[in-house]
């Protein structure tokens, strides 16, 4: 049966005025990506998105760092063998070169699925819109400024900065 | 599965109005799907396009921004530019595929 009222999506054009606070606070590569893909997520809805990278997610916007996130099972109980499912022991966790091992698996494994390594993430998400900031007290503990970081992270600002930035925004402490 | 009238022909869509046959569909109904959702259709919409229905065609699920940019070489600033605020589901639903599964 032919409808003639042509059923249209609703891309909710009308905007929202939708707004995201994303704080970044975790270096290790596993952690680095929650935000990013939520992120991302969220500019593809057509949301407003701020990244705050602060303590240890510092490393995700540091030039040289970003590309050197590393992976660890040490302390991890939900990490699993790759044969069989089994629950990996943490005495294994511990062993000589198995932090460089689970780092290269984990990444080997989000490159399977397309899904871009930090860096380039953080490219995606700067071109779509996505701003980026570093957190001050960061930079200060770190003796670290703009110029190590991407030139795409629009400025160091203090917490208070950020909060008043976001204003009526949803927040993700991650 | 609703279907509608559209350019006096019978289309398959979903609940949401995404086509759901991806042989009913060619470039004068993808000129009217943008229409209905208010985009204005330039050469460089064309191709974007033309990529997503091609690369559907080869992998069977709807190419993700991410992909149209790695795989189609259209940047991610221009996806946006062209199909604002939403360009994955924009770009899906003109050139009549699936919503993309994919998260990123």
């Amino acid at each position: 049966m032919a409808d003639n009222k042509p059923l249209v999506p609703n891309f909710g054009d009308e905007s929202t005025g939708r707004k995201m606070a994303i704080i970044c606070s975790k270096g290790n590569l596993d952690m680095a990506y929650p935000g990013l893909i939520l992120g991302n997520a969220a500019l593809g809805e057509g949301v407003e998105v701020h990244l705050f990278f602060t303590f240890w997610g510092f490393d995700m916007i540091h030039k040289k760092r970003q590309k050197k996130l590393k992976f660890s099972p040490v302390g991890n109980f939900a990490m699993h063998l790759p044969i069989g499912g089994i629950r990996m022991p943490q005495w294994l966790a511990w062993i000589p070169g198995m932090q460089p091992f689970a780092t290269w698996y984990l990444q080997h494994k989000i490159n399977k699925l397309e899904v871009p390594e930090v860096p380039g993430f953080l490219d995606q998400i700067s071109a779509s819109g996505g701003h980026l900031w570093g957190c001050k007290m960061s930079a200060d503990m770190g003796g670290l400024t703009m110029e190590d970081l991407r030139d795409d992270v629009e400025d160091i600002i203090t917490a208070a900065d950020f909060i008043e930035m976001t204003e009526g925004a949803q927040v993700l402490f991650i | 599965m609703p279907t509608q009238d559209m350019l006096g022909r019978e289309i398959h869509v979903d609940d949401e109005g995404f086509l759901t046959e991806y042989d009913e569909w060619d470039e004068k109904l993808g000129a009217e799907l943008a229409k209905n959702i208010g985009v204005e259709m330039t050469d460089e919409h064309w191709k974007v396009i033309a990529f997503l229905r091609k690369d559907y065609e080869s992998e069977g699920t709807t190419a993700t921004t991410r992909r149209v940019n790695s795989i189609g070489g259209f940047p991610v600033k221009l996806q946006f530019e062209l199909f604002p605020q939403k360009p994955a589901k924009k770009m899906a639903y003109i050139a009549g595929l699936p919503k993309p599964a994919g998260c990123v």
